[in-house]
């Protein structure tokens, strides 16, 4: 088993965008240039149109709850030294079928022990980032107020 | 056409326990040769071979160690819990289409030790699409079911209180099941409610067994099914199902997360069936972890969406409601071996042999993973 926390490869051309504007603290999605649908993860063809053009849109960084869970031991010892911590489901805000994972974070980064006060389906969350190597941060969220 | 062309004649089984002697590969040529046997069949008369993706014993070993013929079709099933029905079709569709005769599907596994969890093997770096998920702590497929789970008990206001009843409904059949690993273990709702945490709202008891063991079917075409030692559990219609835009086990990113690829397999299945989910007398359902049993009575259409809790916590499933399910203590509480261990079951339904027996058995569902790509086989008896 492995130490450390698991990350992802960045350096695949196919979601190398979406790792490159994290470092920027910025959330971007795939958007089809054909007929402008968005996708996320990052795939190489629009499944709508089949137009292998994209652009990459930035979003808000706002978004909702669609779903939650705290994990509980056995995990990954890296993940054992991080408890105890949520994880969440955001719906971003410009569309309801863009939902990205990521820690539940408090508004100073720290993903353990983060108060859950008002945490629940639909509550309104803000993106954050964490960075974890030279390559890669990883888009977390913040229930807002 | 494919309806009732084949029958699974053979099932065969090691024992069952958090840590065997032997191989997984000796596992594997024993639970064959009690298949065999079962059938009455020799090695011999074996040519065509069915596995897992995931299983680690390759083809050429089981063929040159248990003595099976030469063969003419061996193929591969993917996605763990999803792949044991798909399995069993692809060597059903080759042996009904006459590419070869004589059938086997085995799965071997020692998962008993904690070490051996798929999850464990993550690496430094993820390449696949669990690059989206697992940096962020979700890393074990609980934690994924437990996003879905939570969701669901949120619209559709049910509670930890009734999931409670998939476990308590499959321990109380693993008491009858001398083969069970958790025969004589009781389970009561307190201890349920008690029970520590895996994943919210996931408990201990949600989440199957890890344990040692090996399963073996064998299948022929129904001409000669009719000529051997057991009485065939005739295989009336299968399917697998891959949903739009689906993401293994992290199937979120679609339009409605909660409609499943059960959805797809379950439709399919139903169009080339005789019968419909009314006509269906027991059932085996997927069972990893326990609220997917609650999403497969809905996608396969037992009950309608939001409703199953409900169905489950008033003995919809137990022995005597309207569809036993689980019937030999399912993953939860027999054992767990990716899902053969739920169509051997089906199989002993339809032969009248099952420890929970249910009466006059004509139609005997069994279906794969629910989060995954999966499939699904409706066995007859005819």
């Amino acid at each position: 088993m492995i130490d450390t926390i698991p990350l992802p490869f960045t350096a695949d051309p196919i979601d190398a965008p979406f790792w490159e504007a994290t470092l920027r603290s910025q959330l971007v999605v795939q958007q089809c240039a054909g007929c402008q649908a968005h996708r996320f993860p990052p795939r190489p063809m629009c499944p709508q149109c089949q137009s292998l053009d994209h652009r990459w849109r930035p979003l808000s960084g706002d978004a909702t709850v669609w779903s939650y869970t705290k994990p509980q031991p056995p995990l990954l010892p890296a993940f054992e030294l991080l408890l105890p911590y949520v994880v969440v489901l955001a719906q971003v805000a410009e569309d309801p079928h863009i939902r990205i994972i990521g820690h539940l974070m408090s508004k100073d980064g720290g993903i353990t022990g983060v108060d859950e006060a008002g945490l629940k389906i639909g509550a309104k969350l803000r993106v954050a980032f964490r960075q974890h190597a030279s390559d890669v941060s990883i888009p977390g969220w913040v229930l807002v107020d | 056409m494919f309806k009732d062309q084949t029958a699974i004649v053979g099932i065969g089984q090691t024992s069952f326990a958090k840590s065997l002697p032997g191989s997984e590969l000796e596992l594997a040529c024993q639970a064959i040769q009690l298949a065999l046997d079962d059938a009455g069949l020799k090695p011999s008369d074996v040519d065509a071979l069915g596995s897992f993706t995931m299983e680690h014993t390759p083809e050429f070993e089981v063929a040159r160690n248990v003595g099976l013929g030469e063969l003419h079709y061996f193929c591969q099933s993917p996605w763990g819990g999803g792949a044991g029905c798909g399995a069993v079709g692809q060597v059903a569709v080759a042996l009904a289409a006459g590419v070869a005769n004589v059938g086997v599907v085995w799965r071997s596994r020692k998962r008993g030790a904690r070490s051996t969890r798929v999850w464990a093997g993550v690496q430094e770096r993820i390449t696949d699409h669990w690059k989206w998920s697992r940096p962020s702590g979700l890393v074990r497929p609980a934690d994924e079911c437990a996003m879905f789970t939570q969701r669901y008990m949120h619209e559709y206001g049910v509670t930890r209180e009734q999931l409670a009843h998939v476990a308590l409904a499959q321990r109380e059949y693993a008491h009858k099941n001398p083969l069970a690993f958790m025969q004589s273990r009781s389970l009561t709702h307190q201890q349920y409610m008690d029970a520590r945490m895996i994943a919210d709202p996931l408990c201990l008891f949600d989440n199957c067994l890890e344990t040692d063991g090996a399963i073996a079917l064998v299948m022929v075409r129904a001409d000669r099914a009719k000529d051997l030692r057991q009485r065939p559990a005739f295989i009336h219609a299968f399917s697998q199902g891959l949903n739009r835009q689906h993401q293994v086990n992290t199937d979120w990113h679609g339009e409605n997360p909660l409609r499943s690829s059960s959805c797809v397999t379950a439709a399919n299945l139903w169009r080339q069936a005789d019968c419909g989910p009314n006509d269906v007398d027991v059932a085996q359902f997927y069972d990893a972890f326990s609220p997917l049993v609650w999403f497969s009575l809905e996608a396969y259409g037992f009950c309608e969406p939001g409703t199953a809790a409900q169905f489950v916590a008033e003995g919809g499933t137990r022995l005597g409601g309207r569809l036993p399910v689980n019937t030999s203590g399912g993953s939860l509480s027999e054992v767990y071996l990716h899902g053969l261990n739920l169509i051997v079951e089906a199989v002993r339904q339809v032969r009248g042999t099952s420890t929970a027996q249910v009466p006059d058995v004509d139609y005997s569902l069994v279906t794969a993973c629910d989060s995954t790509p999966n499939g699904a086989l409706l066995l007859r008896r005819k």
